[in-house]
């Protein structure tokens, strides 16, 4: 299969990789996928509480080079805006963004997912409500 | 050394400039048709014929006679399979088989149950080999045949062959071994081993491909099988069809080559094999060989490295050809069901990479594909949530993924 230039160029050169103190207050961690499906990715943004704006995001994933794709991207888009902006993000647009094929839309699908899941456990944490994994359901 | 390196001789392997030598003259000098009986170009291709059919034989214990040429070993494996479940047919309905043979045979296996035959897929244990007791309490009064590979494609697994033979000629059933991997690697020999019909492919022995043999035993006890294809009646009836005298005779060729090369050479690839092997293995944790390390084709490594997925891999190794799953199904997104059927776990199955060291591979190349991998596995393992949670200590099974 050929990869188009732009998820050769995050496969390369992923942004964002790592990890942030997920047991901080102003940290949200989504992790969605499951090994036995072949991708599990991991992001994580970290919210200014006075102003709502991400300032920093990180993953981590385990997939084809199209889902390692995807959520550099979406760690790239996340930053700068505040948590309402970044659940406008769809997976069409990473789609769009990175040029990826039928097969392999199910790997922007999951990008989404992990945003949503991100924001959800910020949110979650700031409403004071106790969370008993990391793991998010979607 | 010259790149993209090419480590994917399960899948097809380069033709040897010596095959290709010897096939030449069949396209444009000694164009004849094999059958024809009434001058020289028929007589002179029927001889190149015959002499490829005696290399066949040698290679693995057999007589001329005993040799059908076909396509290729899809071919072969239908044509033995099908054959014999209709020629048989009086006798019995049963065919016993496995879980990791490849689409050929299972796929062949399936059409014949919408038709009545009952099929029995025997598990393979964690090893990738039948369990012989399992084998021998599946055989009942009406199993007429037992078809189980030589040697896997992906995991190179080599099955025990003679004790299988041995059972299946105490309780009168016939033996079929789809023999593309291991002919002209090990040694085969279909009286030693007990095989009663064998297919056999030339691309995946440096010959070309579009050509391929079928075995099948004429006494003790003489096989009969029914034709697929209706015709003129060639190759004593069991496959019509004009001789493809170029690629016979470089099917030929490429036997008599391996027969007299193969000592040397399986030396050879074991030893560039397990260099390859400990390359990866003392320098990446979590790495683990899938199938019998023990009974295993020489020039075969399949390797998990946990927390990677195969793609991605593939990815990052992309001037190094080899596979994730076989070929034959690496189209798909699904992990491989000869590594499922072992028990790994589908998260294992999906962080496999084959390789097949052929007669062309170099030390260096070896050695450049193993720092290569090495490289790419711990840049993915950086990447990878799971490789971090595994360790923090997180037991990876006792998590509640979202399954998607």
């Amino acid at each position: 299969m050929a990869y188009s230039d732009k998820v050769l160029d995050h496969y390369n050169n992923p942004r964002n990789v790592g990890s942030l103190d997920k047991s901080s207050p102003y940290v949200g961690t989504g992790m969605v996928g499951a090994p036995e499906c072949g991708d599990v990715m991991k992001l994580q943004v970290k919210v200014n509480p006075e102003t709502g704006v991400i300032e920093d995001a990180k993953f981590k994933t385990f997939g084809c080079g199209s889902a390692i794709a995807s959520s550099s991207l979406a760690t790239e888009w996340l930053k700068g805006k505040t948590v309402d902006e970044a659940l406008d993000i769809k997976n069409t647009d990473i789609v769009n963004e990175l040029a990826l094929p039928p097969v392999k839309i199910h790997c922007s699908v999951l990008a989404e997912d992990a945003i949503k899941a991100a924001i959800g456990d910020y949110k979650s944490k700031q409403a004071g409500v106790p969370k008993a994994e990391a793991v998010a359901v979607h | 050394m010259k790149l993209p390196i090419y480590m994917d001789n399960h899948a097809t392997t380069r033709m040897d400039p010596r095959v290709f030598e010897v096939m030449k003259p069949y396209f444009l000098e000694i164009f004849g048709n094999a059958a024809s009986r009434n001058h020289s170009f028929g007589w002179e291709a029927e001889e190149a014929v015959e002499k490829a059919r005696k290399q066949i034989a040698d290679l693995i214990g057999a007589t001329p006679k005993e040799i059908v040429f076909t396509s290729g070993a899809t071919e072969s494996n239908n044509l033995a399979i099908k054959g014999i479940a209709q020629m048989y047919a009086e006798r019995g309905n049963h065919i016993i088989t496995q879980a990791t043979e490849h689409k050929a045979v299972l796929d062949t296996c399936k059409r014949l149950e919408k038709e009545g035959v009952r099929v029995t897929y025997l598990p393979v244990q964690t090893n990738g080999l039948i369990d012989l007791d399992q084998l021998r309490d599946a055989i009942t009064d009406k199993t007429i045949l037992i078809s189980i590979m030589y040697a896997n494609n992906e995991i190179g697994v080599v099955q025990p062959m003679a004790e299988i033979g041995k059972i299946a000629k105490e309780k009168g059933v016939l033996v079929h071994s789809d023999a593309v991997q291991a002919v002209g690697k090990i040694p085969v020999n279909v009286t030693k081993d007990g095989i009663d019909v064998l297919s056999l492919t030339a691309h995946k022995l440096y010959g070309p491909k579009g050509v391929g043999a079928l075995y099948v035993r004429r006494r003790n006890p003489r096989v009969q099988i029914t034709a697929q294809m209706d015709g003129g009646g060639h190759e004593r009836g069991m496959r019509s069809g004009t001789l493809n005298v170029p690629g016979i005779a470089g099917l030929g060729a490429a036997c008599e080559i391996a027969n007299r090369e193969m000592a040397e050479e399986s030396k050879r690839l074991r030893f560039l094999r397990d260099k390859l092997k400990d390359r990866l293995m003392n320098d990446l944790d979590e790495t683990y060989i899938n199938g019998s390390w023990e009974h295993r084709l020489p020039h075969n490594l399949n390797i998990s490295f946990a927390y990677v997925e195969g793609e991605s891999l593939l990815m990052g190794i992309n001037d190094i050809a080899v596979s994730s799953g076989s070929a034959c199904t690496s189209a798909t997104l699904e992990p491989s069901y000869v590594l499922k059927a072992l028990g790994a776990g589908d998260d294992l199955a999906h962080s496999s990479i084959r390789f097949g060291i052929g007669r062309f591979n170099t030390e260096d190349e070896v050695d450049y594909v193993g720092n290569k991998v090495a490289e790419v596995v711990k840049k993915l393992r950086e990447l990878s949530p799971l490789y971090e949670m595994a360790k923090e200590g997180v037991d990876l099974s006792k998590v509640s993924w979202t399954a998607h």
